[in-house]
């Protein structure tokens, strides 16, 4: 046990032994919550738009203006006519385009559909959905005025949405969980994924090797330090998600806390998996690369899961990111214990063993 | 700079990456698995959301509203007994929101109306929540279009709404996804394929025997630039072949001028690369700095898939010195707009002012030292 714990000591001392792994290890993870989780955002807040406005009755003026007083939207000028419409949207400098006809309010009065135009950048098509469906929800307020005030069907039905665990909808509530995920993630990636194959480089390896430790005892001493400052990092990471940025933690800390460590460790096997295998240091951080790009990808961090072909949802089962972005949304939003994650959690830890047992083994094959 | 040192040096750095196919494999084999993973993988468009719909007394005032939902290709309904049953579905993530018509629906409509649809969402997706909610708004209205046509009256939507979507106009988010992903993918080669391999030299001590020779520090760098510049050439036209013939993504703009702003985000991509290891000399330093400064902020800074727009003021001047911004930016305009001069151009004086910066700072900081 005191040899286990000096080979331990040993590999810290390895990790923390100069300045700049140290501040690697420890910097860009800060700088990176602060600055990603500001900027990881769907939300739409500013919404620049051009008004061509030829209609010479009131209506137009209303509707026009019901658009320029949301505060999401920002209008950015108004043309005579639609001519210099296209190089506002082509260069960037307008979002959406509206159109009011010069029939409209004149079509509003005798009760005919108005025509009301809307033009949109289509380039990056989440932006527009959204800004869309805002634009329209606005036009259904204008409806529901113009209809109260003029006489008209009044509305059979009406939709009274409502927005769970999220009532906001502030895509914050939902990033800032999963950047807790990412940063661990790429950390406890980046410390165990290097970890045999420097020494193997430098051939400290083989003189490891020939101590009494055994092959499970190297590499349980190489996990620890990527499972401690993981640990330590994470539990940093989602003081400030709560504290600093105002997300809810509603569901049990235990539940989290134990979420957290089962992906630590899954994350750590592979890690050393992919250290085990390597022969060059390249070789051990192309792969480390090449695990975790795609797992941040496919993860459903930034884009759902559900809206992946069934064949690449199956691939994710295999990704302890997909798992550890369950728990923490569940466990920050929608207040989940220990019971609700259960199915997240056996498969981190089958996860984890699998991939620490074949590590071990990869070591030893890798020493005849 | 001497020609024939260079040449000579060239031919070193190229013998060298023939001989360790893991340059190679960066250069070509990486674009290809992540272009067709990423390809099919990310996705934005919600399409056969579930959505539970509990219809308290089903009748004939009910089934038009549910068969409106049903007939939309985002939704997949699923029906549901009563109030209590959606919401445990809900918190089993079943079900993703849920419609719910209460038992005096009927009255409601016929009658004094108007009647209340109920609509819960599960928020935590934000994004996904909100187009949701967008699509169920859409049925609504259609519904109620129905309903004013058949039994006539006055318009309950006096606003005839028309909207038009330039570049993209089924809203396909792989249109949009795609050229950015080129742009995540060619920052990732770009800083590998250098990061690591001054560093090696370092660690191997072969940087001190390229110091005893004649050969200047410019030659050492354009000796290592030049091979892996058309490597990463390589690696980008193959992207944007992919890009067009497997995925269908339209390239609207003209290939000169993106090979060009392909070539400058390249150049900066490597000049950054070499600078790392320039700076670091240790493989596992250069490595990490590489992923921190280069993928991560490309992910999430460059505007591939969060609107630059929409970020806070101070983030969006932080976004101003990431070279994938411009690289985003142009790629998108090019395949989905075409040649937009005001978008293309500062973006390649952005590009080419930085590669001019970086590669200026290598060559400025890398000395024959040794310390």
């Amino acid at each position: 046990m005191a040899a286990l714990l000096a080979l331990i000591r040993k590999e810290f001392l390895a990790l923390l032994r100069d300045k700049a792994s140290r501040f690697v290890l420890i910097g860009p993870p800060l700088i990176q919550l602060l600055v990603f989780s500001y900027a990881a955002t769907f939300d739409l807040n500013n919404i620049p738009f051009v008004v061509i406005n030829e209609d010479p009755g009131f209506a137009g003026r209303q509707v026009v203006a019901r658009f320029a007083g949301a505060p999401a939207f920002r209008e950015v000028a108004a043309l005579p006519s639609t001519a210099g419409v296209a190089a506002l949207i082509d260069r960037n400098d307008a979002l959406l385009a509206i159109h009011v006809d010069r029939t409209f309010t004149r079509s509003l009065l005798a009760g005919r559909p108005a025509p009301l135009q809307i033009v949109i950048d289509g380039r990056n098509s989440n932006t527009a959905a959204i800004a869309l469906s805002y634009a329209s929800d606005i036009v259904l307020g204008f409806d529901a005025e113009w209809v109260a005030a003029h006489g008209g069907a009044s509305t059979p039905a009406v939709l009274d949405v409502r927005a769970w665990y999220n009532p906001n909808l502030l895509s914050r509530w939902f990033v800032v969980p999963g950047i807790v995920g990412l940063l661990t993630f790429v950390v406890t990636i980046l410390v165990s994924g290097l970890s045999v194959v420097r020494e193997r480089e430098a051939g400290t390896f083989d003189q490891l090797l020939v101590t009494p430790y055994r092959p499970w005892e190297i590499l349980l001493a190489k996990a620890t330090p990527g499972l401690l400052i993981g640990s330590a990092e994470a539990a940093l990471i989602v003081a400030v998600a709560v504290f600093w940025f105002g997300v809810p933690l509603i569901g049990s800390l235990a539940a989290l806390a134990l979420g957290l460590e089962l992906f630590l460790v899954s994350a750590i096997g592979i890690g050393l998996m992919i250290s085990s295998l390597a022969a060059t240091q390249q070789q051990g951080l192309l792969g480390a690369f090449l695990f975790l790009v795609p797992a941040i990808i496919l993860s459903g961090f930034a884009t759902p899961i559900a809206n992946m072909p069934r064949a690449v949802q199956y691939v994710t089962y295999v990704n302890p990111m997909r798992y550890l972005m369950v728990i923490l949304r569940g466990t920050f939003l929608e207040g989940d214990g220990i019971a609700d994650l259960a199915g997240q959690y056996w498969p981190l830890a089958l996860l984890g063993i699998g991939s620490l047992a074949a590590a071990t083994i990869l070591a030893r094959r890798r020493m005849s | 700079m001497n020609a024939g040192r260079l040449r000579g040096l060239i031919r070193k750095e190229s013998v060298q990456i023939l001989r360790d196919p893991s340059a190679l494999a960066i250069a070509f084999v990486l674009p290809l698995f992540l272009l067709l993973l990423f390809g099919y993988g990310v996705s934005l468009n919600a399409e056969h959301v579930p959505v539970g719909v509990v219809a308290e007394h089903p009748n004939p005032q009910t089934d038009p509203f549910v068969a409106t939902l049903r007939r939309s290709r985002y939704f997949d309904v699923h029906t549901l007994p009563s109030p209590a049953a959606a919401q445990i579905a809900m918190a089993r993530r079943q079900i993703s929101s849920f419609v719910w018509l209460r038992s005096d629906f009927a009255r409601q409509t016929l009658g004094s109306g108007p009647a209340t649809i109920g609509v819960a969402l599960n928020g935590v997706d934000a994004n996904t929540a909100r187009l949701v909610q967008g699509y169920l708004t859409q049925s609504w209205q259609i519904w109620l279009a129905q309903l004013q046509q058949e039994q006539g009256g006055a318009l309950a939507f006096p606003v005839g709404l028309q909207t038009r979507i330039w570049f993209n106009p089924a809203l396909r988010s792989r249109d949009y996804l795609v050229p950015g992903l080129i742009a995540v993918i060619m920052t990732l080669i770009g800083a590998l394929l250098t990061a690591l391999v001054v560093a090696r030299e370092w660690e191997r001590g072969t940087m001190e025997a390229l110091m005893a020779s004649p050969v200047t520090m410019a030659e050492i760098l354009f000796g290592k630039l030049l091979p892996y510049f058309v490597l990463g050439m390589g690696g980008m036209a193959l992207s944007v072949a992919l890009a067009v013939f497997l995925f269908a993504v339209p390239l609207q703009g003209s290939v000169l001028v993106l090979a060009a702003v392909s070539a400058l985000f390249l150049l900066v991509a490597l000049g950054m690369g070499l600078l790392i290891s320039s700076l670091a000399r240790n493989q596992f330093v250069a490595g990490q700095i590489a992923i921190v400064v280069t993928f991560l902020p490309a992910f999430i800074l460059s505007g591939f898939i969060f609107d630059i727009r929409s970020m806070p003021l101070p983030i969006r001047l932080i976004t101003h010195v990431l070279p994938a911004r411009y690289f985003v930016s142009s790629l998108q305009t090019l395949f989905l707009a075409g040649n937009v001069w005001a978008v293309v151009l500062p973006d390649i004086a952005a590009l080419a002012l930085m590669a001019a910066f970086f590669l200026g700072v290598t060559l400025w900081r890398s000395h024959k030292r040794l310390d």
